[in-house]
């Protein structure tokens, strides 16, 4: 093994990100290693079998943002990459129900069935967005130019975007600054009326950031989950056969066809620097590796302010990481199931559980979830987004068995005295509580529980504060602020050592866009 | 679908229903139906269709082929026969084997393709594409062969996908695990008993199943039933039409015309013409164009069906200009379109789509020999915004999706 120390590059993570810069890294001639410290690879997007015969999504459970350019880059259908289409979105009401239908005929005739005015806006609201999104795009498939610095490139690239900019229109300019800048209510309340609906269309703008329905800031997080899309459709979510960890898997595997060397249960202690310059790192275990390059998968708090030492670190750029705002704010409750969810509004077997259900009746219902995390609590009522993976994807449970996934906010990192076990199952109670409210089955079909807090998240998976996206996608850390400004082009101010994780532009999600530009940047760099 | 499911629907058709027909009509969502041998059969049953596409590649899809035409061939001569008739090697077909291969006329142009089951020594059902029964007794003449119209009387279902076996294992009295790909099995689903081929028109793991029509209503059910947990998904005729193109697996009609039925002889095609090089056995006996076919082989065909695939940044590119993402086929499509090579016409695609579980624009083309080489690259026709336009492809090899689970056996 000594013989092999040596190589071009060394990624640190095996989350999908890292994957995908080792799989390009090696598709472009280097000898790559990938360091995992877990037994598994895939970080967040990872499937386990946590209850004998039951694989669960145990962190992100969908996948939209992919890039298709990685999935055609990599040969990703070739390593098992299989989306299946989400079938609907379902939000349970007392006494009622919102459906939202892969058909069209369907969605408008069961939007008009609750607001006649919300059924016509919805087919426009559905055009703005994917115009936006196709004028989005670009930007976030490059690295993003910094107006504070206006090197040659720089200026280049702004004046691409300028152009870029002109050509989209100024009604549609309008709406993107309004996205920039507004909270998801304000931006939805100007389209639609009914409140279930605007409540579940933002939710996504809420997903893995501290931020409630009415913050300003939360429409971009709902663009940035607009961006999704599968086979030219945009705002197409879909669910990877064999969980989100396959997704991963098959990166993997496309990393060591193209020559990348993957090692698990190797936890990284430390970055070795000499002279300002990256060299290799350091396990726990007291193995060294040396590299010309090391790229870390890793969020910029855990990179920088764990495994570099801080004297090789300007003072300000230490201080910028130490603000980067990286709040947790969601927890994750996974069930094993004896059968379905039996939904009083809407009962029985149906293709509405072939979809996400969303637990998001009304603004104030997520408000006040919120209004609970804000003075330290998890929310007794939370928002959830639960799909039940087994229902797309029958070898997620034994045959008749299922798995449900319950993505929970909120639940913050920061709650009053700590999370402790008395906590944890406090907050799963919480969740099948409000489950069971929809669902009144729902307490007599778990078979088993796994609740995880953001502590746990953190724990187990390297997240810190158990933020999904490796730091908030708020507009004060995006684009060329993200995560530093100066620092947003995957480059760090030691040399050598570079970022591909989702705390760098474009941000979390499964996108593998950081992990693609931050590679492509190292070989365009490489000397 | 469960949700304000309107019940009052019925129908009046005059063309031939199967015998399924009780409950596919009821599973229909759009009420929508392609005419196939004159049956009614269902495009998809959900309002979108690919559900049912992703169901063939990562459950189970089951799909009425009763319309299939079915002949049943047996006697004394019926080896002997059916050798002559097709471009296959018969005498090899052993007892609960399967082949599939085309026959021809007398020059060596394709008339149909189909599968040939050895059920016993003696008795072999064949199922065709069209109607043959005039083609096949005029060919038995003389010989000790009875030929049976079998259409109706037998009902058939495919089952495909990769949980196909998991269901059939579950009902049958047999586990048919060993079951290898394009042979057969007699057993019984309850009191049902069924033949069960592995074959399929999807390129994946699956079966077919052939039984009594009397048999046919209560075969769906139990599969129905016991297929739910595995994902067993009721599946119409657009989700297979996009499988059998990622299995490159031609369609009379649209991939090629049948000698009896093509106008001019320029629309015909042979074997070698068809990619189907692989079935014509020049080393058997005497069969029926083989002396056209030996000639085609000495001097290579002119044409040869090849899969192309077109390729996505440059028609990104194209759809950029006018603002839009590209505009992918959503289903199948069936319209000849035209190949260039420059300022030649290299050929034609006759039929594509975009492929979800590949990720790729694929189609099936005809390419004149000197195009057809793996690699070549030549011009798609594509009309972006009602202008035509020309976009890269380049000629695959075949089948573009092609699992080993296809093939393997547990």
């Amino acid at each position: 093994m000594s013989m092999n120390r040596k190589y071009d590059a060394i990624v640190i993570g095996g989350g999908h990100n890292g994957l995908t810069a080792a799989a390009y890294l090696a598709r472009g001639g280097k000898k790559v290693l990938v360091l995992e410290r877990r037994h598994v690879l895939g970080g967040a997007a990872v499937t386990e079998e946590i209850f004998p015969g039951f694989k669960f999504t145990v962190c992100s459970y969908v996948v939209s943002l992919l890039k298709p350019n990685i999935i055609r880059d990599l040969q990703l259908p070739r390593f098992g990459l299989e989306l299946i289409p989400l079938e609907s979105t379902f939000t349970p009401l007392e006494g009622d129900y919102l459906i939202r239908w892969a058909d069209h005929d369907l969605t408008r005739r069961e939007l008009y069935r609750h607001s006649p005015r919300d059924a016509e806006a919805y087919d426009r609201f559905g055009k703005t967005m994917s115009q936006i999104g196709m004028a989005v795009r670009p930007i976030l498939n490059t690295i993003a130019p910094d107006p504070t610095k206006l090197g040659l490139s720089g200026t280049r690239s702004l004046m691409q975007l300028g152009r870029h900019f002109r050509s989209i229109g100024s009604d549609k300019f309008e709406q993107l600054t309004k996205l920039m800048t507004m909270s998801s209510a304000d931006f939805l309340d100007e389209w639609f009326e009914f409140e279930p609906l605007k409540a579940t269309m933002s939710a996504s703008g809420i997903i893995g950031t501290f931020m409630g329905p009415r913050s300003p800031g939360s429409a971009y997080v709902m663009l940035h989950h607009y961006m999704g899309n599968i086979d030219g459709v945009f705002r197409a979510w879909g669910f990877q056969r064999g969980g989100t960890g396959a997704v991963s898997m098959a990166i993997a595997r496309s990393a060591e066809h193209f020559g990348a060397e993957i090692m698990t249960e190797a936890d990284v202690r430390k970055i070795i620097v000499g002279n300002g310059r990256a060299t290799g790192v350091a396990l726990e275990n007291g193995d060294e590796f040396q590299a010309d390059v090391v790229v870390s998968g890793l969020d910029p708090k855990r990179t920088f302010l764990n495994l570099v030492d801080a004297s090789d670190l300007p003072d300000d750029f230490v201080q910028s990481v130490k603000n980067f705002r990286i709040r947790g704010s969601s927890g994750k409750v996974n069930l094993a199931l004896d059968g379905l969810p039996d939904f009083t509004s809407l009962p029985g077997d149906g293709p509405h559980l072939g979809g996400a259900i969303s637990i998001s009746p009304d603004y104030d219902y997520i408000e006040r979830a919120y209004d609970d995390a804000k003075h330290g609590s998890f929310s007794k009522r939370p928002y959830i987004d639960i799909v039940i993976p087994s229902v797309l994807d029958p070898d997620m449970a034994p045959p008749g068995k299922h798995v449900m996934s319950c993505f929970v906010q909120y639940a913050p990192y920061s709650i009053t005295g700590g999370w402790d076990d008395g906590k944890r199952e406090a907050f799963g109670d919480a969740v099948v509580n409000v489950l069971a409210q929809f669902a009144p089955n729902m307490k007599d079909i778990i078979l088993h529980r796994q609740v995880l807090t953001p502590w746990d998240i953190e724990k187990k998976f390297g997240l810190t504060e158990g933020n999904i996206f490796h730091g908030e996608l708020s507009l004060q850390q995006l684009f060329f602020l993200r995560p530093v400004v100066k620092w947003a082009d995957y480059r760090t101010p030691v040399r050598k050592l570079y970022q591909c994780g989702s705390g760098t532009h474009p941000g979390g999600g499964i996108t593998g866009a950081p992990g693609e530009m931050a590679a492509k940047k190292i070989l365009k760099e490489w000397r | 679908m469960s949700i304000s499911v309107q019940t009052q629907f019925t129908g009046a058709t005059s063309l031939k229903v199967t015998p399924f027909h009780e409950r596919t009509s009821v599973l229909n969502q759009s009420q929508e139906w392609r005419r196939w041998s004159g049956y009614l059969s269902a495009t998809a049953y959900d309002l979108t269709h690919d559900i049912e596409y992703y169901s063939i590649r990562t459950k189970a899809a089951l799909l009425d082929i009763t319309p299939l035409h079915k002949y049943i061939i047996e006697g004394p001569d019926a080896e002997h026969f059916l050798d002559r008739l097709v471009t296959r090697n018969i005498r090899l077909c052993k007892v609960h084997q399967v082949m599939y291969t085309p026959w021809c006329d007398e020059d060596g142009k394709q008339i149909d393709d189909g599968t040939i089951q050895r059920l016993e020594e003696n008795r072999f059902r064949l199922t065709s594409a069209e109607p043959n029964m005039e083609w096949l007794t005029q060919n038995s003449a003389g010989l000790e062969v009875d030929i049976f119209e079998d259409s109706t009387a037998t009902a058939s279902l495919a089952l495909q996908g990769p949980n196909s076996r998991a269901i059939l294992n579950s009902v049958a009295d047999e586990n048919i695990d060993s079951l290898k790909f394009f042979w057969l099995t007699d057993l019984r689903i309850g009191d049902i008993p069924v033949v069960i081929s592995r074959t399929g028109y999807t390129g994946d793991l699956g079966y077919e199943l052939w039984t009594s029509q009397d048999n046919a209503l209560p075969l769906w059910d139990r599969l129905t039933e016991a297929g739910a947990q595995f994902g067993i998904t009721h599946t119409g005729l657009h989700a297979l039409d996009m499988a059998r193109i990622e299995a490159a697996l031609i369609l009379l009609d649209v991939d090629y015309i049948s000698a009896q039925h093509a106008a001019i002889d320029l629309r015909k095609s042979s074997p070698y013409e068809l990619g189907l090089g692989w079935t014509v056995k020049l080393n058997k006996n005497n069969f029926i164009g083989k002396k056209a076919l030996e000639e085609e082989h000495r001097n290579g065909p002119e044409w040869q069906l090849k899969g192309i695939e077109i390729e996505w940044e440059p028609l990104e590119t194209l759809y950029r200009k006018v603002d839009l993402p590209p505009q992918l086929p959503g289903m199948a499509w069936r319209t000849s379109t035209p190949l260039y090579s420059g300022n030649e016409q290299a050929g034609y695609a006759t039929s594509g789509c975009w492929s979800p579980i590949l990720k790729k624009y694929i189609a099936l083309a005809h390419l004149k020999t000197k195009y057809a080489r793996e690699g070549t690259p030549v011009q798609f026709e594509v009309k972006v915004e009602h202008f035509r336009k020309t976009t890269p492809a380049r000629v695959v090899k075949t089948p573009f999706y092609n699992p080993e689970r296809k093939r393997s056996c547990p």
